[in-house]
């Protein structure tokens, strides 16, 4: 794997094919936890790892799975793993689990991890299937951030509140700029706003990338935008 | 067809294997310290509803479960942590749930004093709406906190209702369920002291279940 594949697996990730934004995949836990920064962080981080192990177990267990017993072996990848990072989760950061519950295990139910095993893992090489746990982790990882940050700061007025939780030591209150804030933001709605608000900005970007692209090379046919 | 059927199973079955194993390894490894979190958590939530009561070892040293049925709030295994100082009682940490919240089960820390105050109320787990009905939780509103010092004589048990009900306690704007969800279950767990306090400090503690 170049150095260039790897760059590509990111941007793939990242951006061109978000699990969130693009493939809209692992909408539940999405919406669920992001009502602060650091519920999205944590979250972000425990999918990152299990998509990106089970990726590497998928692909690496390729050769040796049989077509027609291949869902049943990622569901048993994906669970073990899954528990295996709640029970490191509840050993290192109490407070976390506590704060995202049920997500946890939940990530079980994340379809961008079965889906990734499905589309790549299971048709690419061992370095290639971490590259694209890494970048479509990272991907998701950054927009519950993201949305957890925004709707933090709209709904509780706040910024990084509760780091602790994540890296331990005193109780952090975060950059608290009001007292309170518009609650909304924080109940079930303020989670579909964001999310239609942060897909509406991306396409928003791409179709201006295209038309600036399409402005400098007249003639290019080439297709641009998700192939997905 | 059938060779295959048997290779798949086999498969399957070492992979199941493999992930046990990687489980099993894993539980073994954290298994010790999500034991102590739990029980230093435990600890940390528990003394807040003992403000003031000044006792002896630990909170969880002497528990005592209360299997259903009881005159409890709640239809499960309440809990019972008794303090104690110098072979003395000063106080009962009472682990109750409020059925009728708005949104699920409250579940509520009712600390009394042997003399029958209350020496704090924390809510421990509840899934009322933001905003409106959790500011019964301590971390966001000071509510929880009049009913510091208050016992079943001050006010009256007819006078343990909220204001709009006729009662001595303050509402919540926008909340009336979840309030008086949780009046109701500290003004019951303050009548089963009442009958049962005797009988409370004088049970041995409940084994520990592993």
């Amino acid at each position: 794997m170049t150095t260039g594949g790897f760059l590509e697996r990111m941007h793939t990730g990242l951006w061109r094919e978000n699990p969130g934004l693009v493939q809209l995949l692992g909408l539940c836990p999405l919406l669920a936890v992001t009502s602060t920064f650091v519920n999205g962080l944590g979250l972000g981080i425990a999918t990152l790892v299990v998509l990106t192990c089970s990726n590497i177990l998928v692909s690496a267990t390729r050769r040796w799975i049989r077509q027609d017993i291949r869902i049943p072996i990622y569901v048993l990848i994906i669970a073990s793993l899954v528990t295996c990072i709640e029970l490191i989760f509840k050993a290192w950061f109490p407070a976390l689990d506590r704060s995202l519950g049920i997500f946890i295990p939940l990530i079980v139910t994340n379809c961008a991890i079965v889906a990734r095993a499905e589309i790549f893992a299971s048709r690419n090489t061992v370095a290639a299937s971490f590259f694209d746990g890494l970048g479509m982790g990272a991907g998701f990882a950054v927009l519950l951030m993201a949305i957890g940050f925004i709707r933090e700061l709209i709904g509780k007025g706040s910024i990084f509140a509760d780091l602790d939780m994540l890296l331990g030591g005193e109780p952090v209150r975060g950059l608290v700029l009001v007292d309170g804030g518009w609650l909304l933001a924080i109940l079930p709605p303020g989670a579909f706003f964001s999310l239609a608000l942060a897909v509406a900005l991306k396409n928003h970007f791409d179709r201006k990338r295209d038309a600036a692209r399409r402005a400098t090379m007249p003639g290019s046919a080439r297709r641009t935008g998700p192939t997905t | 067809m059938s060779g295959g059927v048997i290779k798949s199973g086999i498969t399957l079955a070492a992979i199941a294997a493999i992930c046990t194993l990687l489980v099993a390894a894993t539980f073994q490894l954290t298994a010790e310290r999500i034991a102590a979190n739990e029980q230093a958590w435990l600890e940390r939530s528990l003394e807040p509803a003992l403000s003031g009561v000044i006792f002896e070892g630990s909170v969880t040293g002497s528990k005592l479960e209360i299997p259903p049925p009881h005159d409890l709030p709640g239809n499960d295994t309440a809990m019972i942590y008794r303090v104690f100082a110098e072979d003395a009682p000063v106080a009962a940490l009472f682990a109750v749930t409020a059925r009728d919240g708005y949104a699920g089960p409250i579940r509520i820390l009712v600390g009394i004093g042997v003399d029958g105050t209350v020496t704090g109320i924390r809510i421990v787990d509840h899934r009322e709406t933001p905003g409106l009905g959790d500011r019964i939780d301590q971390s966001r509103s000071d509510w929880v906190y009049q009913f510091d010092g208050r016992s079943l004589a001050d006010p009256v048990e007819a006078r343990w209702l909220l204001e709009v009900d006729g009662g001595e306690f303050d509402q919540l704007t926008g909340a009336s369920v979840t309030p008086r969800a949780v009046i109701n279950a500290i003004r019951d767990t303050l009548i089963y002291f009442d009958a049962h306090r005797d009988e409370i400090f004088l049970l041995p503690a409940s084994e520990e279940q592993l």
